[in-house]
């Protein structure tokens, strides 16, 4: 190894802002559980449905009956456990692989920031974000250090720099920059803001806003990063963040990436946010200056985490590219288009009208898709490929179960994307229930007629 | 240069968040939705429930009539003003919000097919209770279709079937339920809701814009395209359906009832109050002023175009679409058909457009 990298990865710093990171994570989660829960979205979108779309490989992970609120007691529980940092490992273990089982049960909800939580979680399994402001710490001081090696905070550094800056780049394309879309569709139907509403109305303001928040997300990692501009960073990124929040219905997002961009401070903020916690809680802050280090050197299995985060951050790295394998226009065939930090960028809405055919007899009929699915699922199965193939293969065989024999699937569906006409989106000839799911190019999505330039 | 670009940001973001104090009043550019509200309100939705009451109010005097002095020239003045309270519905049906949807009046007003054996055991036994639910296809307009035009061959049958005591308030109750459902739903549409119809002018998925776009998109979706045409031609269920159609056992009136509906929704698109071309802020207009104009043809032209398209397809249906069904289903389908492309161009484009969601469901985005 390069000596440069070896003494990269042999720097220590101080364990406080990782600390402030796990805790306020944690409370975070639970309170995103908690929400979850109150919202009765448990019910509704995870025991009500009869029918879920699974990811591919992942068919096996299904919602769990009324069993699955004992999922988001042990989701919860465990985020708790991290805030506290009590039984760390096991809890955060446990609060990735439930957060992420929650998550492949249904990929109707997919959302980028559910992605974002579930790759940190991981990260965390990796880090020691529990030697330091944490209940494992102060029951064993063994295991108490407030130094740290550096990369493990730099390393959730740099998955904020992808997040921010892969969003920055997939907003730079012809749609976003020259037609303000969708933020021209989405705008104006929020005359009703006090104060901004009038404002949202006019059309150099849909500009501004679709520029400016290209190049927030452009800088925001840089401007982070550098020590000059980091307090005007932060008041840009709670400006930005709560400005979502009061436009779009995005949840906690906004807030858990406010929290998540404390981690580039200098560790003083840290201690005094960690001073005011212990002040708060009445409990005692472990004093800093014992130089009790955990370094690189001294333990193996740093290294063996080391590497595994350093191949995870690659993949992390390239997985966004993955889209520009396909043919076609991205958003339309939308091939690639998850886990890759494309964030609000598509207005899309459609409807896919299923006929079920006795390829012998030609006899045909459709299929009311309110009888199989939520409003929600049918919503957004009727603009993507894959789940309106899955939906497809799920049609075959409870029409085959009913005793329907011959069967052939095709759609008719119409896709309207971004504010242009919508158009026939499936080839309406081709039997879906013959096409296998696969990372292979759907060559059945009919082409998109316009085009849409740049990344 | 990070500063620059820190600038530049903060600049764009501070005029984003402050020039809003200069420009107070500025309604220029906003479309009014509470304005396309009171439309709908003041001049379609009630005027379209007050036409519904009095067919109702004169349906009940035919009624009465009728089993006072039971006759073919009773009957015939009874069948004649139930087809015109049936074509007054077919204006207001599609307003199922507010209090329409808590009383469910689609559900107990035009349930179709009726279910002839209970309504043949209601005529024999006197029991039973309009109230439940469960009875919802042995009342309102199909079921009168039934004791009107379908419980016996003649004239004078009818007559005689139904000058019983038993029949006679059977007959009077069907009127009487739909008069009390279709007053209820008036008078509070007057009483209270169309002050909190039109004062719910926000942009949230409850908000009555949102809500009735979805309710109007639904009633056109379900009880118009599916309803009088898609499942009598058997679109969902592969082989024809003649007896789902409305209007069964009159036979004759399907086609009219089907007009009526299609012309209301039609109207209610383009914002023309109940009886009139008079027009006010509506869909279409809101989609004109929404539309920038570069893409060719106005979406809301394309809607109206379709609509026509539909009208003009169905125009050589049967006024009997039983008989059509039997005849010819083809031309059902392609009536379906030219329907079936507005489910597309509302749902789809004008949906997007309003950037209103299809049954909004409360969950994030991101």
């Amino acid at each position: 190894m390069n000596s440069r990298v070896k003494s990269y990865f042999s720097h220590t710093t101080e364990a406080a802002p990782l600390a402030v990171f796990r805790i306020f994570f944690g409370l975070m989660m639970l309170a995103s559980i908690i929400r979850f829960w109150a919202n009765g979205w448990i019910n509704k979108l995870y025991i009500e449905p009869q029918f879920f779309f699974s990811y591919y490989g992942f068919e096996w992970v299904k919602p769990l009956g009324n069993w699955t609120y004992i999922l988001f007691v042990i989701c919860g529980l465990s985020a708790l456990g991290v805030a506290v940092g009590f039984k760390y490992r096991l809890s955060i273990v446990l609060f990735f692989l439930s957060f992420t089982y929650i998550e492949l049960m249904d990929k109707t909800t997919y959302l980028n920031h559910y992605y974002f939580v579930s790759i940190i979680s991981f990260l965390l399994i990796f880090l020691p974000a529990h030697v330091y402001y944490s209940y494992d710490a102060k029951k064993n001081q063994r295991n108490a250090y407030d130094r740290i090696p550096k990369w493990t905070i730099d390393s959730i550094k740099i998955i904020l720099f992808i997040v921010y800056f892969y969003a920055g780049l997939a907003k730079l394309n012809s749609d976003w920059l020259l037609n303000a879309m969708p933020l021209k569709i989405w705008l104006p139907s929020k005359y009703d803001l006090p104060l901004l509403g009038n404002l949202l109305q006019k059309e150099w303001v849909h500009y501004a806003f679709s520029w400016s928040g290209a190049l927030y997300d452009l800088a925001i990692p840089f401007l982070l990063i550098n020590k000059r501009t980091r307090p005007y960073a932060f008041v840009l990124v709670v400006i930005f963040h709560l400005m979502t929040r009061v436009l779009f219905p995005i949840g906690m997002f906004p807030y858990i990436m406010i929290i998540s961009t404390l981690i580039f401070f200098e560790p003083k903020w840290h201690q005094r946010i960690l001073n005011v916690l212990a002040h708060l809680l009445k409990i005692s802050k472990p004093s800093i200056g014992q130089h009790k280090v955990l370094s690189q050197a001294a333990f193996d299995s740093l290294n063996v985490k080391r590497n595994v985060i350093v191949v995870f951050l690659l993949i992390q790295v390239l997985l966004p590219f993955r889209a520009y394998l396909y043919p076609g226009e991205l958003f339309w065939t939308e091939q690639g288009y998850r886990f890759s930090w494309r964030v609000m960028l598509m207005e899309k809405a459609g409807y896919a009208n299923f006929k079920i055919v006795n390829e012998e007899t030609k006899q045909r009929f459709y299929v009311d898709n309110a009888d199989f699915l939520t409003s929600f699922q049918e919503k957004q199965m009727s603009f993507q490929p894959d789940f309106i193939l899955e939906y497809a293969h799920y049609l075959k065989s409870h029409f085959n179960h009913q005793g329907h024999e011959n069967i052939g699937v095709y759609v008719e569906a119409y896709v309207a994307l971004n504010g242009r006409r919508s158009q026939l989106y499936i080839d309406p000839e081709v039997n879906l229930a013959n096409i296998e799911e696969s990372f292979g190019h759907k060559s059945w999505i009919l082409p998109f007629n316009d085009e849409i330039k740049g990344l | 240069m990070k500063k620059t670009i820190g600038l530049i940001l903060s600049f764009c973001l501070l005029i984003a968040c402050s020039s809003s104090d200069n420009a107070p009043d500025d309604q220029v550019d906003t479309f009014d939705r509470s304005v396309m509200l009171t439309n709908w309100a003041d001049n379609i939705i009630i005027p379209a429930y007050q036409r519904y009451i009095s067919q109702l109010d004169l349906l009940k005097t035919a009624a009465t009539s009728f089993s006072a002095a039971p006759s073919t020239s009773t009957l015939s003045a009874l069948r004649d003003q139930w087809l015109e309270a049936y074509l007054a519905y077919q204006h207001v049906s599609m307003f199922e919000i507010g209090p329409a949807e808590s009383i469910s009046l689609r559900n107990y007003t035009n349930i179709y097919p009726a279910d002839q054996q209970s309504i043949v055991e209601n005529l024999e036994t006197g029991d039973y209770n309009l109230v439940l639910p469960s009875t919802n296809d042995e009342q309102g307009f199909p079921a009168m279709d039934y004791l009107l035009f379908g419980i016996a061959d003649t004239d004078e049958a009818h007559v005689e079937i139904l000058s019983t005591p038993i029949a006679s308030t059977y007959l009077l109750a069907l009127v009487e339920r739909l008069n009390d459902l279709g007053t209820t739903v008036l008078e509070e549409w007057r009483d209270s809701y169309r002050d909190i119809f039109v004062s719910n002018s926000g942009s949230t998925a409850t908000s009555a814009v949102n809500k009735m776009a979805n309710d109007y998109i639904f009633y056109y979706e379900k009880a118009l395209r599916a309803g009088k045409i898609g499942i009598p031609a058997g679109v969902f269920s592969g082989t024809a359906l003649s007896n789902r159609v409305e209007g069964l056992y009159s036979r004759s009136y399907s086609k009219r009832l089907f007009n009526a509906a299609l012309d209301a929704a039609e109207s209610f698109f383009k914002g023309e109050s109940f009886g009139s071309s008079q027009t006010g802020e509506s869909l279409a207009s809101y989609l004109d002023h929404l539309s920038s104009d570069k893409d060719g043809e106005r979406l809301s032209a394309l809607i109206i175009n379709q609509f026509s398209n539909a009208r003009s397809t169905a125009n050589d249906l049967l006024d009997d679409f039983y008989s059509q069904v039997e005849e010819d289903n083809s031309k059902m389908l392609m009536t379906y058909d030219q329907l079936q492309a507005n489910v597309i161009l509302m749902k789809v484009d004008m949906f997007q457009a309003l950037n209103i969601k299809v049954d909004y469901v409360d969950a994030d985005g991101d």
